[in-house]
């Protein structure tokens, strides 16, 4: 589904991330593990086309990344590609409904009305569909973000850090939402986290060495 | 919910920077608009009332002074000139037409001009009742007199002495009306008309005239010596305009004065208090596009997350500068929409309660062409304040926000 090869990211002279091969098949669930600062966010941008890696091939979903320009590579990540960040960011201006309308819209996509509802209502935050972000709990708004990462049916689901912050109760449950919200959009999924409770949660682990960033 | 509807959903949630926004820009455009139209309607106004008059014929004294008592009504006369003065006007090979007026009385603070019928027609007016003046002390009153005293024809009225309604009744000379006049939209429908022989016959009846002055040159007339206040005078063809008013102001005792040019004056001089207030008013559309300008800067401090997980849910570069420019030019347009739906109901305002104002109100609620650029002059300054911004939203690190966490 996706493969680096050789991939460095550097700013200026320091290298942030080292991944020499990694390939991944469409439906795979993976935990990207590493400490921190062994590159893992630069990583999942890197996946996302939000960054360009330095040096090195990435091709995801059969499209070489570096060939794309910027505007046509925000295009096929919309489409593409869904990101759950570590701090959700959900837009706190519009309802809970409509963060998910905009990822359709700005994806340039005709929002599936059906769908919204239908994604809502499987990761039970239907009844707040017309509520401002700001007045959910830590774990609606995880699911809302998780929502919002796949109403595109992306072909990869991307998410930094899910469990920071929950309790192991609730972090088990987000890993599982996130696996069968992959599964049902047919998404290869990577997590990145150093959560020692995820290792267990994801079939697969590719490893960031911790001495990644060094001068070179 | 697209980036337009993101746009008012963000201006919804910060109500306070909206309306103020909101209100500085109505108020700026309100102040425009109404000074655009005051400025239009005045022209047209002083353009109607001394069409047709190309020059004005009176005693020496101020040209402007002539102009404002004897095509505007709004000034005293300067003094009177002989009757003798219409018969050598008219005589005249380069003039087409000679009016006599004779002003001096007022009734209600409406002007009582002392004329010939041929005015009401020069003003394109007609009789809606009645008939005109036969015989001394009948009167034909303009459509607003009409209408503010009640008078019908057969009523009788007195005059009193002067412009101002205080002045001394002429309460031993009432005149009669005969008719009243069609609404002409000109100064005709401020006056109370009749002949030169009325007010001459008021005049008299307090000042008994002198005849001994007058018998040298006028064999053959008993009577006393009849003036008139000026004369309206029309030229026979645009050629009469180069010589005849030199002339007349070089070999006769008279003054020549032109409405045209006089007017000119007259808007050159409320022409630059007008401007003055369109630039007050320009300084509050400039304060409203600054006060845009900073709760954007603000905003953009705050959604940089917002931004940043837009640009990683696939939105262009542009799609997001657009989000704030969006915002700005929608506070800027509605802003402009509201100023001008206050203007149109002050215009209403004002036209109702000062009749002065009256041409204001038949003018609101009419879309012109100078509202098309100040809708652009809106949606530019919109743009404007949200230039910076934008343009930090488009140069915005999605990676490095979104991993500022």
């Amino acid at each position: 589904m996706f493969e680096l090869s050789k991939v460095e990211h550097r700013y200026g002279a320091t290298r942030v991330l080292s991944v020499p091969h990694w390939r991944a098949e469409a439906g795979d669930a993976w935990l990207l593990a590493g400490p921190s600062g062994s590159g893992k966010s630069t990583l999942l941008h890197v996946l996302a086309g939000l960054t360009v890696a330095t040096a090195g091939r990435v091709v995801v979903a059969g499209q070489d990344l570096r060939a794309l320009a910027p505007g046509a590579r925000d295009r096929w990540r919309g489409r593409t590609v869904g990101v759950v960040p570590q701090r959700l960011h959900l837009v706190g201006a519009v309802s809970v409904a409509d963060n998910l309308r905009l990822a359709c819209t700005f994806a340039g996509l005709p929002v599936d009305e059906a769908r919204v509802r239908a994604l809502l209502e499987a990761l039970q935050v239907a009844d707040l569909a017309g509520r401002r972000p700001g007045a959910l709990s830590q774990g609606q708004a995880q699911r809302v973000a998780i929502a919002r990462a796949v109403v595109n049916r992306p072909a990869l689901v991307l998410a930094d850090e899910p469990t920071a912050n929950l309790d192991d109760a609730h972090a088990a449950a987000a890993l599982e939402l996130l696996r069968t919200q992959a599964l049902e959009a047919g998404a290869t999924l990577v997590v990145a986290s150093h959560d020692a409770r995820v290792k267990p949660l994801l079939p697969r682990t590719y490893t960031l060495p911790a001495h990644a960033a060094e001068a070179a | 919910m697209g980036p337009t509807r993101l746009a008012l959903a963000y201006a919804r949630r910060r109500p306070l920077a909206t309306v103020l926004v909101i209100a500085l820009a109505a108020l700026g455009t309100a102040i425009v608009v109404l000074t655009l139209a005051v400025s239009r309607e005045l022209e047209e106004r002083l353009t109607r009332d001394s069409a047709g008059i190309d020059l004005v014929v009176g005693a020496k004294g101020s040209p402007l002074q002539l102009v404002l008592a004897g095509v505007f009504h709004v000034d005293v006369p300067p003094g009177n000139i002989p009757l003798a003065a219409v018969d050598e006007l008219r005589a005249h090979p380069m003039i087409a037409q000679a009016i006599p007026l004779a002003l001096g009385d007022s009734f209600r603070g409406f002007r009582i001009v002392g004329t010939e019928p041929a005015l009401i027609a020069h003003y394109g007016g007609r009789l809606a009742l009645g008939a005109t003046w036969t015989k001394p002390m009948e009167a034909v009153l303009g459509s607003q007199v009409a209408r503010a005293t009640g008078l019908r024809p057969g009523a009788q009225f007195t005059g009193s002495h002067g412009l101002s309604e205080s002045g001394g009744e002429h309460g031993d000379a009432p005149y009669t009306v005969v008719g009243i006049a069609a609404p002409t939209g000109t100064v005709l429908d401020r006056m109370v008309l009749t002949s030169v022989e009325s007010v001459w016959a008021v005049h008299d009846a307090h000042h008994p005239p002198q005849a001994q002055e007058d018998d040298h040159d006028h064999a053959g007339r008993a009577g006393p010596a009849r003036e008139v206040t000026m004369v309206l005078v029309r030229y026979v063809g645009p050629l009469a305009a180069a010589s005849l008013p030199r002339e007349l102001n070089e070999s006769t005792n008279y003054v020549a004065a032109s409405p045209a040019y006089e007017t000119a004056r007259l808007l050159t001089v409320f022409g630059i208090g007008l401007d003055l207030v369109r630039a007050f008013a320009l300084l509050l559309v400039a304060a409203s596009a600054l006060m845009l300008f900073v709760a954007l800067a603000q905003a953009l401090d705050e959604r940089r997350y917002d931004l940043a997980i837009l640009r990683a849910l696939g939105a262009h570069r542009l799609q997001v500068a657009w989000v704030l420019v969006a915002e700005s030019v929608t506070l800027a347009l509605a802003g402009a929409a509201l100023g001008w739906v206050l203007a149109q109901g002050a215009m209403v305002v004002a036209g109702t309660w000062l009749p002065a104002a009256a041409p204001l109100a038949r003018a609101a609620w009419t879309l012109r062409a100078v509202d098309a650029w100040i809708a652009a002059g809106a949606a530019a300054a919109g743009i404007l304040a949200a230039l910076w911004p934008a343009w930090q939203a488009y140069r915005l690190d999605v990676a490095a926000t979104l991993a500022d966490a």
